[in-house]
C-alpha cells in the first residue's frame, strides 16, 4: 500500500507553463499542484489542449523555449527543487531518476541508430557501467518487455518493429536505470486495443515489481479507471477536481468530470441510454473566458461562476474539486 | 452468409482488394500482394447501421473505400439496391455518388482550406446540378448548416476558423447534401475528444431518424460502434470473423478475437474493471502480405488447434439467424 | 496537446486568402517589404520613364560623347552623347517587360503542365517529365545564341526562349504540390461527391498547390531579368536605338576605363532588379510556408 504520510517523491507547486506566441499568452498551464508518493500511479485525465502533457513535460523542463516558458512553481523531486538546477544537473535526473514515455513510439526514436544501441544509451550515460555489460542488461530488458527474439532485436533499426513493438522498447528505456518516477505521455494512443491492453499490464507489472512511481498522461477514462490510484481531472490548464480513482468514478462531483463520464459510451451500460454530451465547444487558450475556464459550457452555473475563478477545494478525504456549486 | 434479411440495401459479395507489390528497378516484377481485403461478404438492411469493427489494418476502412469506388475492388461485387455498382460508367457512377455518400475521419484534413464552409458543403449541389440559382444555394446551405447543429452565420468562414468538432459537422452536411441513402461513416469520431465525440455521435443518431438514413459505421471504438449499430461485423486481416446483432455479441461474443477485442477495452469504472475477467491475448496483428495460413487468427489465438494452423474456418457457421461466426472451435 | 496548440499556429500563418492576405504577409517580414519598395519604384520608374527622364533617351549630341557627369547629364553620356541617366530610366522598361512576360508564360505553361502530370499519374506523368527533364538539360545562354542565330535577335525572340527556359522550373515545383496533395483527404472527399477531374484540378489542386508557385513567380521574374540582360550583353536583345540595361553595359564596357559610370549605373540597376525580386520571393517564402524558414527548428 501506499504510505500517505510520508514526504511524497514528488510535489508539484502551482506550476505554470505559459506560450507566448504572435497571438497572445497561452496559459497552457496555469497553477496546478499536487503530490505524488512513490510507487503511486498518478493518472492525469483530459481533452486535448487541457494541458496535461505540457505539465508533465514541465517537470523535465522540456519545454521548446521560446515560445514556452515555465514562469513560475516548484517541482520538489526527492527534495530538491528541478525548476533551479543547472542544465547540467537536469541531464543527470532525466532518464536516470525520472523516465519519460512519449505517445508517438514511431518519431521517439532514432530511425539511424538501432534498437541496442538506444537501449544502451542511458545506461552507459548515468550507470557508468561497460559496453559488455550493457549489452547483456539490454538483452535481459528486452526480454522482460517481452520483446520476442531480444538478441536478434539487437541489431534491428525501428522502422523494422511494429509500433506495439517499438514502445515496448520505449518501455525498456524508461526502466533501464530503475527510474524513480516514469511519466507516461498518452503511451497507447497510437496502438490498438489489444495491444494497449498488452502493454498497460506489462507497465503496470514492471513499476510495481521496481517501486518505481507512474504518471499515466491519457484522454482514456478506462485506462484511468483500471490503473490509476488517484487521479486529476484538468481542464484549460488547471486541476478541477483530484480523487481517488474509485471516489472519482463512483461520486464525481465536477460538472466537467460527470459530464466526461456521461459522455462516452461504455460496454457495459444500457444499450438504449442516449450520451449526454458536454455541449459547446473546448475552450479557445487564447481567449478563456473570465471567471471559471469551464462555465460557458456548464449545465449547473451560478452567477459567480461568470466572474470569479474557484479555487481547489476539500470536499471529502482525499476529494478535491474546483467548483463554486455542490453538485449531486 | 447465411443472414438473409428483407429489404437489403447493399450486398456486398466475396469482396477483394489486393494491392500487388512489385520488386526490381528496371524490370518490375510482381512478388505477391498485399491482401487487405480478403473475399468478405455482408448485407445492410435499410435504415439499419452496420457497425464494422477491427484495428488498424484490418482492411475495414478499404472494404469501405471499396464500397464507394474510391478504390475499385479486385473482385466480388457490391450490390446497390439490385445493381452492381463495381462495373458502371463514369456517368453511371457519378449518379451513384448521390445515393452513396461518406463521412470521414479527419476533420482537419477532409475539408479544402481553401474554400470556405459554404462551397464545402454546397459543391456537391453544384455537382449535381441541385440547385438553379445564387438565392436558393444560399439557402439550401444554411438549411444544411442548420441541420447539423451549427450557425449559418459562421457559413462563410474557412476550414481553420471552425474546431475539429465543427469541422465534422461541416463533413456531415456536406455528405447530407444530397439527400444520400447510404453513408459510409469512416473513424467519423476517433479523431475528436471525448465531450464532442458525443456531440457528434448523438448527431448522427439524431439525423439517421430524421433523415431514414443507413450507416455503414466503421470503426475501432468498440464501445461506440456498439452504442450506434444494429449489428456489428468484426473484421480480422481481411477477413469478417464474426457478425451478429449487437445485443447478442456483445453478450455472447463467439470468435475469441471478439471475446479478446471486449475484454481489452478498459470500462471507466475502477469497480468493475479492476475485478472482471481479462482475456489477454498476445503477439502482434500479421502481416496481410504473408497472412497466416488457415485461420489468420491461430498464432495470436489461446484455444488455438491444429485443424486452425491448416484449414480457413470459411465458410463459416451460423448459430442462428443473427449471428455468424467463422471460428473451427464453434460446433 | 502540445501539437494542438502548434497546429492551430502554423494554420494561422499558412491561411492565405486571396491578394489582401499575400499583401499583408509581404508586410510581415522586412526583407519582402525592401523588395517590394525596390520593385514599386522601378516600376514607377519604367511607367513615367518620358516624365521622369530629364532628356529624350535616343538624342545623340556628338559634341559631348563619353563626358563624366556633369549638371546637365547627371550620370554623364555614352558613346554618341546620349544621356545616360535618360537611358537608364527607360531600360528598366524593357528588363520588366521581359522579366514579367516572360515569368508570366512560364507559369502560366508550367503549372498547366505540372497539374496535368501530377493528376494523371502513371505513363502521362512520365512522359511529360522526361520532356520537362529534356528542356531542363537546355543550357540557357546557348538556347539564346542559337534563337537568336535562328530566328534573329530581338525582343520576342529573347521572350520566347527565356519562357522555354522557365516554366519547367513550374512545371516541377506543381507537379511535386499536387503528388502531395492530391493524397489528401479532402481530394478523396471531391472524388466521393463525383467531381470531375476538370473540377478536382483547377477547384481543388491548384489552389492549395499555389503558395510555392508564387515564390516561384517572384524568384522566376529575377532570374529572367539576368538572362535578358545577359542576352542583351552579348549583343542578342532588343535591337538599338531601344535602350536596354544588358546593351548598355556592353558598349560600357569598352570603355570602363574612361567613363566607370557608363557601365556602373547599368550594371547597379540590373543587381538591384534581380535582388529585388529574390528578396521579395525570400519574404513570401518565410511568409506562406513556415517549414521552410530559417529559424524552422524552433517551434513557433
Amino acid at each position: 500500500m501506499i504510505d500517505r504520510t510520508m514526504t511524497p517523491l514528488l510535489e508539484v507547486r502551482n506550476l505554470q507553463t505559459h506560450f507566448f506566441t504572435d497571438q497572445g499568452i497561452i496559459r497552457a498551464v496555469n497553477g496546478i499542484s499536487y503530490d505524488l508518493h512513490e510507487g503511486e500511479t498518478l493518472g492525469i485525465v483530459g481533452e486535448s489542449g487541457c494541458g496535461k502533457s505540457i505539465s508533465a513535460f514541465s517537470i523535465l523542463r522540456l519545454i521548446p523555449n521560446p515560445p514556452g516558458k515555465i514562469v513560475n512553481g516548484e517541482v520538489i523531486f526527492e527534495g530538491t527543487d528541478l525548476l533551479q538546477l543547472s542544465d547540467r544537473e537536469m541531464c543527470a535526473v532525466r532518464g536516470n531518476k525520472i523516465a519519460m514515455i512519449f505517445q508517438e513510439p514511431m518519431t521517439s526514436l532514432n530511425p539511424v541508430l538501432t534498437i541496442g544501441h538506444q537501449v544502451m544509451e542511458p545506461m552507459v550515460l548515468h550507470q557508468k557501467i561497460g559496453k559488455k555489460q550493457a549489452i547483456q542488461e539490454s538483452i535481459q530488458l528486452l526480454s522482460k518487455v517481452q520483446l520476442s527474439e531480444p538478441e536478434a532485436r539487437m541489431n534491428s533499426f525501428p522502422h523494422q518493429l511494429s509500433g506495439g513493438m517499438r514502445q515496448r522498447v520505449m518501455i525498456a528505456m524508461g526502466m533501464s536505470c530503475k527510474p524513480k518516477l516514469i511519466i507516461a505521455d498518452e503511451p497507447t494512443t497510437a496502438l490498438d486495443v489489444t495491444i494497449q491492453a498488452q502493454l498497460l499490464e506489462l507497465m503496470k507489472g514492471l513499476t510495481r515489481d521496481i517501486g518505481t512511481a507512474l504518471i499515466l498522461i491519457t484522454h482514456n477514462l478506462g485506462i484511468v479507471a483500471r490503473y490509476a490510484d488517484r487521479v486529476l481531472v484538468m481542464y484549460a490548464g488547471r486541476i478541477v477536481e483530484k480523487a481517488t480513482a474509485k471516489k472519482l468514478y463512483s461520486s464525481p462531483s465536477h460538472p466537467y468530470t460527470i459530464g466526461l463520464l456521461a459522455s462516452v459510451p461504455r460496454l457495459d451500460q444500457d444499450l438504449k441510454k442516449s450520451l449526454s454530451p458536454i455541449e459547446g465547444q473546448p475552450p479557445d487558450l487564447l481567449n478563456l473566458p473570465k471567471g471559471c475556464a469551464f462555465h460557458p459550457r456548464c449545465r449547473y452555473r451560478i452567477p459567480k461562476c461568470f466572474t470569479q475563478s474557484p479555487e481547489l477545494e476539500q470536499i471529502s478525504d482525499n476529494h478535491e474539486k474546483a467548483c463554486w456549486v455542490d453538485v449531486h | 452468409m447465411s443472414i438473409k434479411p428483407k429489404n437489403s440495401l447493399l450486398q456486398v459479395n466475396n469482396l477483394k482488394k489486393y494491392y500487388p507489390v512489385y520488386t526490381g528497378m528496371f524490370l518490375k516484377k510482381k512478388i505477391g500482394d498485399v491482401r487487405a481485403v480478403d473475399g468478405i461478404s455482408f448485407e445492410i438492411l435499410n435504415g439499419e447501421t452496420l457497425g464494422l469493427v477491427g484495428e488498424s489494418g484490418c482492411g475495414k476502412t478499404t472494404c469501405g473505400r471499396s464500397i464507394l469506388q474510391l478504390d475499385p475492388p479486385t473482385s466480388g461485387s457490391v450490390i446497390f439496391q439490385g445493381k452492381d455498382i463495381t462495373q458502371l460508367r463514369k456517368q453511371e457512377l457519378r449518379a451513384i455518388r448521390k445515393k452513396i455518400q461518406v463521412i470521414f475521419q479527419d476533420p482537419f484534413g477532409s475539408l479544402n482550406p481553401r474554400m470556405t464552409a459554404r462551397n464545402i458543403i454546397g459543391e456537391l449541389l453544384i455537382i449535381h446540378g441541385m440547385t438553379d440559382n445564387k438565392t436558393e444555394y444560399h439557402e439550401q446551405t444554411d438549411h444544411l448548416f442548420m441541420s447539423v447543429g451549427l450557425d449559418p452565420a459562421m457559413a462563410d468562414r474557412y476550414p481553420h476558423e471552425f474546431s475539429g468538432g465543427q469541422r465534422q459537422r461541416i463533413g456531415i452536411a456536406r455528405a447530407l447534401s444530397v439527400k444520400p441513402e447510404l453513408i459510409v461513416c469512416d473513424e467519423p469520431v476517433s479523431a475528436l475528444d471525448v465531450s464532442i465525440q458525443a456531440q457528434i455521435i448523438n448527431l448522427l443518431q439524431d439525423l439517421q431518424e430524421r433523415f431514414q438514413l443507413t450507416y455503414l459505421f466503421i470503426a475501432h471504438d468498440l464501445a461506440v460502434v456498439r452504442h450506434l449499430s444494429d449489428r456489428v461485423a468484426v473484421m480480422y486481416l481481411g477477413n469478417i470473423v464474426e457478425i451478429a446483432d449487437r445485443a447478442e455479441l456483445y453478450i455472447n461474443p463467439l470468435h475469441p478475437y471478439t471475446k479478446a477485442l471486449f475484454s481489452a477495452v478498459p470500462i471507466p469504472d475502477p469497480e468493475i474493471e479492476r475485478t472482471r475477467e481479462h482475456l489477454l491475448i498476445f503477439g502482434e496483428v500479421g502481416s496481410p502480405f504473408h497472412p497466416p495460413a488457415g485461420c489468420k487468427f491461430h498464432p495470436r489465438c489461446p484455444f488455438a488447434k491444429s485443424v486452425c494452423r491448416e484449414e480457413p474456418p470459411f465458410p463459416g457457421k451460423t448459430i442462428d439467424d443473427n449471428h455468424w461466426v467463422a471460428c473451427h472451435l464453434i460446433q | 496537446m502540445s501539437s494542438s496548440v502548434f497546429q492551430n499556429q502554423s494554420s494561422h500563418r499558412i491561411s492565405t486568402h486571396g491578394v489582401g492576405s499575400v499583401l499583408r504577409s509581404i508586410f510581415a517580414y522586412r526583407i519582402s517589404c525592401v523588395g517590394f519598395v525596390i520593385i514599386l519604384m522601378l516600376v514607377i520608374m519604367a511607367v513615367f520613364a518620358p516624365s521622369i527622364a530629364p532628356q529624350d533617351p535616343n538624342v545623340q549630341d556628338l559634341y559631348h560623347v563619353l563626358e563624366g557627369p556633369s549638371r546637365r547629364h547627371l550620370l554623364g553620356t555614352d558613346d554618341v552623347g546620349r544621356d545616360l541617366l535618360s537611358r537608364v530610366i527607360y531600360g528598366a522598361r524593357v528588363s520588366l517587360l521581359v522579366g514579367l512576360i516572360s515569368t508570366a508564360f512560364s507559369a502560366i505553361i508550367g503549372v498547366f503542365v505540372g497539374l496535368i502530370a501530377g493528376y494523371k499519374g502513371g505513363i502521362t506523368d512520365m512522359i511529360i517529365m522526361r520532356i520537362t527533364d529534356t528542356f531542363m538539360c537546355i543550357p540557357g545562354l546557348i538556347l539564346l545564341l542559337v534563337m537568336a542565330a535562328a530566328l534573329g535577335p530581338g525582343i520576342h525572340n529573347i521572350i520566347i526562349a527565356i519562357t522555354l527556359l522557365g516554366w519547367t522550373g513550374f512545371a516541377r515545383i506543381v507537379r511535386g504540390q499536387v503528388l502531395i496533395i492530391r493524397e489528401l483527404p479532402y481530394i478523396e472527399a471531391a472524388h466521393a461527391a463525383g467531381a470531375s477531374g476538370f473540377r478536382i484540378m483547377f477547384k481543388h489542386l491548384l489552389p492549395n498547390a499555389m503558395a510555392p508557385v508564387i515564390i516561384a513567380v517572384s524568384m522566376t521574374i529575377g532570374g529572367s531579368i539576368m538572362l535578358e540582360s545577359a542576352a542583351a550583353f552579348l549583343g542578342l536583345g532588343v535591337q538599338p536605338p531601344t535602350p536596354s540595361w544588358g546593351e548598355a553595359l556592353r558598349i560600357g564596357y569598352s570603355y570602363l576605363e574612361i567613363v566607370p559610370l557608363f557601365s556602373i549605373a547599368p550594371g547597379l540597376m540590373i543587381t538591384l532588379a534581380v535582388l529585388a525580386f529574390n528578396f521579395l520571393g525570400d519574404g513570401l517564402r518565410d511568409a506562406l510556408d513556415p517549414r521552410l524558414r530559417g529559424e524552422g527548428k524552433k517551434v513557433e
